[in-house]
């Protein structure tokens, strides 16, 4: 059993790391802001969230589970509204 | 694996500091410091300090970050001095040169520590019973070395009065900062109404845990202030007037009540500062609680800047 919690802890961790080593080659490489923020927002939800995800079974108590949810759902909150405030200063100035 | 890691976290550290004094925009290097001091907290956490990397989190990364892009953006449409010329090639020799001197001397004082190095730790941990907190952090700041935290509290106090010493004649007396512009009902002012509640109760938890665990009143402090500069922004509410008697009554009361007790321990227990036996954990509590809206107001307003409106009479 054990085995098994492991084996989908670190599948998980592995996968929100590739989330992020893609979202970070997307921030380098895309050509405009809006692109950008696409990959950038990748990273921040699916990235943390399949970390966490890995990370709850390692948590050692309910109380320390539910503070890691918290954190991806405040995650994910700010990412949204931050992306949606970026995209709309950059829909304004003429693209570069 | 864990020294690859922390090799790896040092080499960024050295990177990012280098690319944060090499950028020639001003912004990007900001982003590089912004970026520094958050590497900086996995490095402190790496090192076992949690209430030094939740510091540096709060304000090194977190609200020096701000204040700094907020000096920038002040000084991007209107300062010579940030449009001024390279210094010539004599004084960047010269201010490297220096730099690098500054910096082997901390590595060789570093590297010349004695080996295990001098710690009063083991002094600290033995007389903690007495202050009835469990986390040393905590008891060295308010109680072994609680001079210490009383005169930065007095500083915080001071730099914002040097703040707005920067106002023009004109706007004494009126509201701190400028107006902002956010629209009520748009992506900013949802944010704010939606974290602000979030970010309060976590505040509150972090100033109320830091009696036994990695937290306190600064840290506390600095995100209750974030989540009201949030609300300032979002244009959901304007900040006080600078003439304000409540405003200037809470930013003296934390460091007032703290000489207070200073006092009361001199007469009580024969030393300012310090605490009748039995008396500790409450004085400390109090000094907590007197210390934290004094923080949380200095820490946002030092972030709006100088009153910049005309009075409103």
């Amino acid at each position: 059993m054990d085995a098994v919690v492991d084996f989908m802890s670190i599948v998980a961790i592995v996968a929100g790391a590739a989330f992020f080593a893609a979202g970070t080659i997307g921030l380098l490489r895309f050509p405009d802001t809006m692109t950008r923020l696409h990959a950038l927002t990748k990273a921040d939800n699916l990235g943390v969230g399949l970390v966490i995800l890995g990370l709850l079974p390692r948590a050692g108590s309910i109380t320390a589970g539910i503070k890691l949810l918290l954190v991806w759902l405040l995650v994910l909150f700010a990412g949204a509204i931050v992306s949606q405030l970026v995209g709309r200063v950059a829909s304004r100035e003429p693209p570069r | 694996m864990i020294d690859a890691l922390n090799a790896g976290i040092a080499l960024l550290l050295l990177a990012l500091g280098a690319y944060a004094v090499m950028a020639k925009d001003v912004f990007a290097a900001l982003v590089g410091y912004i970026a520094y001091g958050l590497l900086l907290t996995l490095a402190w956490m790496q090192l076992r300090g949690p209430d030094v990397a939740l510091t540096e989190a709060a304000i090194g990364g977190g609200l020096t970050g701000a204040m700094l892009i907020a000096a920038a953006t002040r000084l991007r449409d209107r300062d010579a001095a940030a449009r001024a010329p390279m210094p010539g090639i004599g004084a960047r020799v010269l201010a490297a040169t220096l730099s690098a001197v500054v910096a082997s001397a901390v590595a060789w004082s570093v590297a010349s520590l004695p080996e295990p190095a001098a710690t009063l730790a083991p002094q600290t941990l033995a007389a903690m019973p007495a202050l009835e907190v469990g986390n040393p952090v905590t008891a060295v700041l308010l109680g072994f070395r609680a001079l210490d935290t009383l005169l930065e509290a007095i500083v915080v106090v001071l730099a914002l009065i040097g703040v707005w010493s920067l106002a023009p004649d004109k706007a004494w007396g009126g509201r701190l900062g400028r107006l902002q512009h956010a629209q009520p009902d748009g992506m900013l002012a949802y944010a704010a109404r939606i974290l602000a509640p979030i970010g309060i109760v976590i505040g509150m938890y972090i100033f109320w845990i830091g009696a036994d665990l990695p937290g306190g009143k600064f840290q506390g402090a600095t995100l209750l202030a974030a989540m009201w500069l949030l609300v300032w922004m979002a244009g959901l509410t304007d900040a006080p007037a600078v003439d304000r008697r409540w405003l200037r009554a809470m930013l003296v009361a934390g460091p007032l009540a703290f000489v207070a007790i200073g006092v009361f321990g001199a007469v009580q227990a024969g030393a300012f500062l310090a605490y009748p036996a039995g008396l500790a954990k409450p004085l400390i509590i109090v000094i907590e609680i007197a210390l934290m809206p004094t923080l949380t107001l200095v820490l946002a307003l030092v972030l709006v800047g100088p009153p910049l409106r005309e009075p409103e009479r």
